[in-house]
């Protein structure tokens, strides 16, 4: 029988026990003693999100695809096993050798959310791994953190010893080997790490120093040591050809939340919506080849046996051979008990006919992310969707069949008025009328149901909304009571539901995503007083989080409500993610004259993201 | 056509539950390559149904699936694809073709037999008269064995001495923690009796506490009215 760090006892007396044991089909066993680099990849949040996540497969699969190396996976105990651990000082392990994750090389944390960064301390110490980058010696793993928060990592800037700023297909070869040399010649952290400092979009923050003005923003930040780079530099993926693909994904025992394969067609999106981060740092748009696609498809199908395959991207319409690529899937697995799921498709006939083809129309529902309840705020946030489309999307799902539809909104975008809260139910019920109208009362199986949803707007760096307020709790949940009113008052709205966020971690949220090196120290208070699982409601304790940064003598309303100054230096300027600020700055101007901006395929705007040369950048324009 | 598929759960795997033992398997004929049937809609599932839930932290050697197939290699093709595609802790002995007005494993199975060892992660060590008595002074001279069962509708109490087919002890004089019960037991939809209650009674019975982690709880094979094996219903292709 392999190898297990929990005794029964304690399985017995956990929930969902399957998350802790590992031996998952097409999970990697290695013998560790036969690599030079032991990697514990480790996605902060419970087993079953994490195992939901492609990038972690992506890596996991491509490292271990190098003889010297063993990745192995770490996901966070859940609150049960956490207490069990700390009460019976059980160390954390991984989940193939279920060895310690202090013995290891790396531990690599992605940071998928903001409300995970109390999570990765929690990783650190059930790991026993000190929380402190400069309190760990060399006998500790080294510890880094990539992903989309990385692209602001400064909040996190005291815990981590690197940050990868990146697609990490890039440059993890780089790092690997370099790390192998130093352990050959006698591993020095700081030697070490002063070396890697100089692989492109590795960033080393303790070999950076900030200062600040007396208001608070940063003055200024730059290395402390000659041959440091000044800027870091975002690693892209330039061919999409050329990249390893985890086509044997590990399949999990207990469900994950995206129990499927993913078949990634794009990276990057053209669109441009200006509230959105990954439009930005993801750019340019790059397209993966269809044939390799469907022997990707293939290929996972025999190694896992899947009920369902997805397509993944930002906006799966604007992928060329999309029609190709679904025609294909449905053929091939029709027939052979596979799902076709295809989440960010815009409503047209193409669409609308595979839905009816893959999809339970009579259970089914349609998906609209309008965004903005009025057509000028949409020109606001360069949402190229207007009401005709809505309406016409719609009416088009009515005449097919469907009679459920989800729209997606934000509340507290940048010069929203009450009007465009109001805008919100009124579209709805446009919505709703459209059906009335469309289908005859014969046809109809009851009322159709509207489901209005709506987030408040986090400004995120990199984005032309990196110089917008937030608001306080209470005025996100007035302009929610607003837009819940107005639905009232709908003659529809019976037809109609509204659900809407929390307000607390939205705030919190955005305090983190635009924090500076300080808010550190607020995390750390905030984990010490026992904050956990912040995007878990049941978990989020916001009175804790208040403490946490009075104690650190900071104030939550300088990072959320507090008006930026066009020139401010942001302290995530160091690095360069091909999107120019003087881009973003323009595209923010933009935005307050109501202008939109056409997007890649239609005209380039010249934002940067060429500097690149790939995807959407070199195609011609016509 | 019907087949009928034994399989065992053992190490890790005990805590694998039943839901996830489903799709685990659903996942694997596939990739096995079977030619299996699926259910009608949008969402076609092999057709597939499981004899008897085992609870988590059990392990067994005679698990049963009943699957419906369009064609099929030979029973020993079968279990050797079948195999190549098991994760460790997953293994499959036996296929066997049903004929075609047989009755699911879930409706046919009535007792299954269990074997009980210590766990040596804990720290009981059955002492020599505790052990043949739960055998002798707790099933066999007992009238009535009052226990409380829990069941979809709460806890009742009741008379489990009829559930209990047999039990037999074989204690390791040299080495207790080696020590055995074999016990078979009322399992199914009408009559099901859980081992852990046995056990637990019969400790109960010596004045003794219960815990669930001082034990191995092992299934061996689920059988029909008649204690014949669900596997020998079928035949060898």
């Amino acid at each position: 029988m392999s190898k297990r760090a929990l005794p029964d006892k304690i399985l017995m007396q956990v929930d969902k026990s399957a998350r802790y044991i590992g031996n998952e089909l097409n999970s990697v066993i290695k013998d560790p003693s036969e690599v030079d680099v032991r990697f514990a990849i480790c996605f902060p949040d419970v087993y079953e999100i994490g195992m939901s996540h492609l990038g972690i497969q992506i890596l996991y699969d491509m490292f271990n695809r190098r003889d010297d190396v063993y990745c192995e996976r770490v996901y966070s105990p859940w609150t049960d096993l956490d207490a069990l651990m700390r009460e019976k000082d059980i160390p954390l392990f991984a989940l193939e050798s279920q060895d310690e994750v202090r013995k290891f090389d790396f531990l690599g944390i992605t940071l998928q959310y903001e409300m995970s960064y109390t999570n990765c301390l929690q990783i650190l110490d059930l790991s026993k791994i000190p929380l402190l980058a400069n309190e760990r010696d060399e006998s500790f793993p080294l510890v880094i953190g990539g992903g989309p928060c990385a692209y602001n990592p400064e909040p996190l800037a005291m815990f981590f010893d690197m940050f990868y700023i990146g697609e990490g297909e890039v440059v993890y070869d780089r790092l690997f080997d370099l790390y192998k040399e130093h352990k050959h010649k006698g591993y020095h952290k700081k030697e070490f790490l002063l070396d890697a400092a100089n692989i492109p979009g590795i960033y080393v923050p303790e070999l950076y120093s900030v200062n600040y003005n007396n208001n608070g923003t940063v003055n200024s930040f730059f290395p402390k040591h000659d041959g440091i780079p000044f800027k870091i530099r975002k690693q892209v993926l330039t061919d999409m050809n050329s990249a390893s693909y985890p086509v044997k994904p590990v399949i999990p025992y207990i469900q994950a939340i995206q129990d499927r394969m993913t078949l990634e067609i794009l990276r990057g999106c053209i669109r441009g919506c200006r509230f959105c981060q990954a439009g930005m740092i993801y750019r340019p748009l790059r397209e993966r080849n269809p044939e390799i696609l469907k022997e990707y498809a293939k290929e996972m199908f025999r190694s896992t046996g899947h009920e369902e395959i997805s397509l993944s991207s930002l906006s799966s319409s604007d992928y060329t051979c999309l029609k190709e690529v679904v025609y294909f899937l449905i053929d091939e697995f029709q027939g052979k008990g596979v799902n076709i799921s295809l989440p960010s498709l815009r409503i047209d006939n193409f669409s609308l006919d595979v839905m009816s083809k893959i999809q339970d129309i009579k259970k089914g529902s349609i998906t609209f992310a309008p965004e903005a309840g009025t057509q000028r705020l949409r020109n606001v946030i360069n949402k190229g969707l207007t009401e005709d489309d809505i309406i016409g999307g719609a009416t088009e799902c009515f005449k097919g069949g469907w009679s459920k539809i989800k729209l997606y909104f934000m509340l507290g975008l940048p010069t929203e008025t009450e009007d465009d809260m109001k805008g919100i139910p009124i579209l709805a019920n446009e919505l709703a009328k459209a059906y009335y109208d469309t289908v005859p009362k014969e046809e109809r199986t009851g009322k159709c149901q509207i489901t209005i949803s709506t987030s408040f707007f986090v400004p995120k760096p990199f984005t032309p909304f990196q110089w917008a307020v937030m608001y306080k709790p209470e005025e996100y949940l007035r302009r929610a009571g607003i837009v819940n009113d107005t639905m009232k008052e709908q003659l529809n709205r019976k037809s109609m539901k509204y659900n809407w966020h929390e307000a607390y971690t939205s705030v919190l949220e955005g305090v983190l995503a635009r924090g500076d090196r300080k808010v550190g120290q607020a995390i750390l208070n905030a984990y010490k007083s026992g904050c956990m699982f912040d995007s878990w409601t049941d978990s989020f304790d916001f009175s804790k989080w208040e403490k946490a940064f009075s104690d650190a003598g900071l104030d939550m309303d300088f990072y959320t409500t507090r008006e930026r100054e066009e020139g401010e230096v942001f302290p995530w300027d160091f690095i360069d993610i091909g999107v120019t600020r003087e881009f973003l700055l323009k595209e923010w101007h933009k935005a307050m004259k109501e202008e939109v901006t056409p997007n890649c395929r239609q005209k380039c705007s010249g934002c940067g993201a060429a500097v690149y040369k790939g995807g959407v950048c070199l195609e011609d324009k016509g | 056509m019907k087949i009928r598929v034994r399989f065992s759960k053992t190490g890790n795997m005990k805590y694998v539950g039943h839901l996830d033992t489903m799709r685990y398997f659903q996942k694997a004929v596939k990739r096995a390559g079977l030619d299996i049937a699926y259910t009608e809609g949008f969402s076609p599932h092999p057709v597939m149904s499981f004899a008897l839930p085992l609870g988590v932290g059990v392990t067994s050697e005679g698990e049963y699936m009943d699957i419906k197939v369009n064609s099929s290699l030979s029973s020993a093709e079968s279990v050797a694809a079948l195999n190549r595609v098991m994760t460790e802790g997953f293994g499959v002995s036996d296929y066997v073709r049903l004929p075609d007005d047989s009755k699911t494993g879930m409706t046919l199975v009535f007792a299954a037999d269990y074997t009980i060892s210590v766990n040596e992660e804990g720290s009981f060590i059955p002492p020599k008269d505790i052990w043949e008595g739960i055998e002798t002074k707790f099933w066999q001279d007992s009238e009535t064995i009052e226990a409380v069962k829990k069941g979809k509708h709460g806890e009742t109490l009741m008379d489990i001495k009829p559930l209990i087919y047999f039990i037999k002890s074989e204690y390791n004089s040299d080495n207790p923690v080696r020590s055995k019960l074999y016990m078979r037991l009322a399992a199914g939809s009408r009559n099901n009796l859980k081992p852990d209650l046995v056990i637990e009674e019969g400790l109960k019975f010596f004045g003794l506490a219960f815990d669930r982690c001082d034990f191995n709880i092992h299934r061996t094979e689920l059988l029909n009215e008649s204690l014949v094996p669900l596997k020998d219903l079928g035949e060898i292709i």
